[in-house]
């Protein structure tokens, strides 16, 4: 159970992003990805969840190529981008629902109550994820992550619009997710409570 | 993976009937453009009927170029897209999904709506049956190949027209013998079957091959 | 001798190649098209009377007609390697492959206004033909829209070479439903391919100056295809020295 990436290589419109990156991910452990803007982060997370494609290198999961692999590696992905893959016409919980049952599993309204909950959403499982706030539809789409059972989480600045609570909830399921054997790789600027051991640093301008 | 079929139709239903508007603007579409050719033509009940089959057919392409930017238009900009391709089902099933879900939205009701263009025009019962027949094996069709042309230009500037660009010329086959059958069944003693028969093979034919090559192209196009 | 031919799917290593053979189709295609269309004007026999010697512009016509088809094999074909080999080079082909393409079939359009117009007194005839042509132009152009519409190369190759490959799929059922709309009347249909009854001089003088397109199409598709290779690779340090040198 581990993620390997040996030799990575990915360009965008001809010019090279970052070349020669390599790093080993085990279950336990969070790789926090640094760089300025403009370095590849979200070209690189993207690459890891088969979306981008990338011209030299190898991913593995599980000791196996990921390009062979895909389907068991994909059952064991949760990736949240920039955009909070929400229908603004659906409320939460349908939203939460549609989500999980098109990655292959079917959550009960009890489950995604308690999650909305927990984000602090409890009253707007029936309203239209339209007339939430920017900060709330963030929320919703964070959680996924309660619903889903999946080992690896792939986040795009996940703190981006929280406020200070949902800042500290989010760190504190990040924390716990990594504890119990699961990994997660993610950007950020917000500092991050996890033990340096259990911590994997990554900053793409060295691979320029 | 039928489960997750079944939760895209859904929710692709669920969804139109929150913005029903959507679903009416191609039906009015296609109900303006065949009201339309009558008052450049001529009010003629013979020169109607010659031209009816080919009105009808060329007011349905056009509705079905019309509606097909928003198949994936939506899901792209609000990121679903992405969680739909990252899913451990198989694409081709999930595109088809949402081809099935858009064709109900703006297929069948061309279908449904047929008669009334087929008043217009003096057409007879039988040549009305033959009509909506023909708009039900011929509307998934241009659904299923348009659906490759929208995710083609997904997310492109202009995207609307440029669809059209590419996918008209690839409905020819269906607007000939859609409109060729119909222009049989008024000559009476001539056998449809045939027209049937080569539709329904395009048909499978579409079937088989353009949800395939619809996951591709949005591959390539989400990237 | 085994030779590396992917040594010339990279662009730095195919533009000088292209660069040299060039001059070789160009000598090619004007010998061979010089020289068919001196015999066809004026050593065949005169199978028409003399106010009928419009029909000589079948040597243009009929050629580019033809080239207009097989370059979209030939492009499709690059496309198609494009998609599975991931080489760069072979989509630019297929891009420089797809314009020729388009001139030639507009080439042909508009030759056979010419030819109908003189011969049936009509620019344009809903001709099965004629109609097909007509189609292919549509495709051509589909086509060179979405390949400009994508800003982002890659993106831009792969999508349009899928349109490319999806063309060609549905073109038999294009060509089969033009050239019979009606399938109850299909049987008596089969168009006898008019090359037969062609006089064997025309004949030859109309092979030679087909050939004589295709290395005319080779060359301008390659001079094409360089042009493309410099504006890709013009961040590169090879395309810098290739300035210097000049």
């Amino acid at each position: 159970m581990s993620l390997v990436v040996n030799q990575l290589q990915c360009s965008r419109g001809d010019i090279a992003l970052f070349e020669g990156l390599s790093f080993k991910l085990i279950p336990g452990q969070l790789m926090w990805l640094e760089g300025r803007n403009g370095s590849g982060k979200t070209t690189l997370l993207r690459t890891l969840c088969g979306l981008f494609l990338y011209d030299k290198g190898r991913i593995e999961w599980q000791g196996e190529s990921t390009v062979s692999n895909m389907d068991t590696y994909r059952q064991n992905l949760l990736y949240l981008g920039h955009q909070n893959a929400l229908k603004h016409d659906l409320n939460p919980v349908e939203n939460l629902q549609t989500l999980s049952r098109l990655a292959g599993k079917s959550v009960s309204e009890e489950q995604t109550d308690e999650a909305l909950q927990l984000f602090g959403l409890a009253g707007y499982e029936e309203t239209p994820v339209r007339k939430l706030s920017q900060g709330q539809q963030r929320r919703v789409a964070l959680s996924r992550l309660l619903l889903s059972d999946a080992l690896l989480w792939i986040l795009d600045e996940p703190f981006v619009a929280l406020d200070v609570v949902a800042v500290e909830l989010l760190q504190s399921i990040l924390v716990k997710h990594v504890e119990q054997g699961g990994m997660v790789i993610l950007t950020t600027h917000q500092a991050l409570p996890i033990a340096e051991d259990k911590m994997l640093r990554l900053c793409l301008d060295r691979y320029v | 993976m039928f489960d997750s079929f079944r939760a895209l139709v859904k929710r692709d239903l669920l969804l139109a009937m929150r913005r029903r508007s959507d679903v009416f603007t191609v039906l009015l579409f296609f109900i303006i453009v065949v009201s339309i050719f009558p008052l450049g033509i001529s009010f003629e009940k013979a020169i109607l009927q010659k031209i009816a089959p080919g009105v009808v057919w060329v007011a349905a392409l056009l509705a079905s170029t019309l509606a097909l930017e928003r198949i994936f238009a939506n899901d792209y900009a609000d990121g679903t897209l992405e969680q739909i391709l990252l899913t451990a089902q198989p694409l081709s099933i999930l595109v088809f999904a949402k081809i099935f879900a858009h064709w109900l939205l703006t297929g069948l009701p061309l279908v449904l709506i047929a008669p009334l263009a087929g008043l217009q025009y003096h057409l007879s019962a039988t040549t009305i049956g033959t009509m909506m027949v023909m708009l039900l094996i011929g509307t998934p069709i241009l659904s299923m190949i348009g659906a490759i042309g929208a995710a083609l230009t997904l997310g492109l500037r202009g995207g609307g027209i440029l669809i059209s660009l590419l996918v008209l010329p690839l409905y020819i086959p269906v607007l000939v013998y859609g409109s060729g059958a119909i222009e049989a069944s008024m000559q009476g003693d001539v056998s449809l079957q045939p027209y049937y028969l080569l539709l329904l093979a395009f048909l499978l034919l579409a079937l088989v091959f353009a949800p395939w090559a619809t996951a591709a192209s949005l591959r390539i196009s989400v990237e | 001798m085994a030779i590396n031919w992917f040594k010339y799917s990279s662009p730095s290593s195919f533009y000088p190649l292209a660069g040299k053979i060039i001059p070789v189709f160009m000598t090619l295609a004007i010998l061979l098209i010089m020289g068919g269309l001196y015999w066809g004007f004026f050593e065949t026999p005169d199978v028409l009377s003399d106010q009928k010697q419009y029909y000589k512009i079948i040597y243009v016509h009929v050629a580019s007609a033809w080239m207009a088809m097989w370059l979209y094999v030939v492009m499709v074909a690059w496309a198609v390697l494009g998609l599975i080999f991931n080489t760069r080079m072979s989509y630019m082909m297929a891009s420089a492959t797809a314009v020729t393409g388009a001139i030639m079939t507009a080439l042909s359009l508009w030759t056979g206004a010419f030819w109908g117009q003189t011969s049936w007194g009509t620019w344009w005839d809903w001709d099965p033909r004629m109609t097909t042509q007509l189609i292919l132009l549509f495709l051509y152009i589909g086509y060179i829209a979405l390949q400009s519409a994508i800003e982002e190369t890659r993106r831009s190759d792969r999508a349009s070479a899928v349109l490319a490959l999806v063309g060609l799929a549905i073109v038999p059922v294009i060509y089969y439903s033009i050239n019979c709309p009606d399938p109850n009347e299909c049987a008596s249909l089969h168009q006898e391919s008019s090359l037969k009854r062609v006089e064997p001089n025309i004949l030859i003088a109309m092979l030679v100056v087909t050939a004589g397109f295709w290395m005319y199409c080779f060359a301008v598709i390659l001079m094409r295809v360089r042009n493309i290779i410099l504006q890709r690779e013009s961040h590169t340090n090879w395309v810098e020295r290739l300035e210097a040198f000049r």
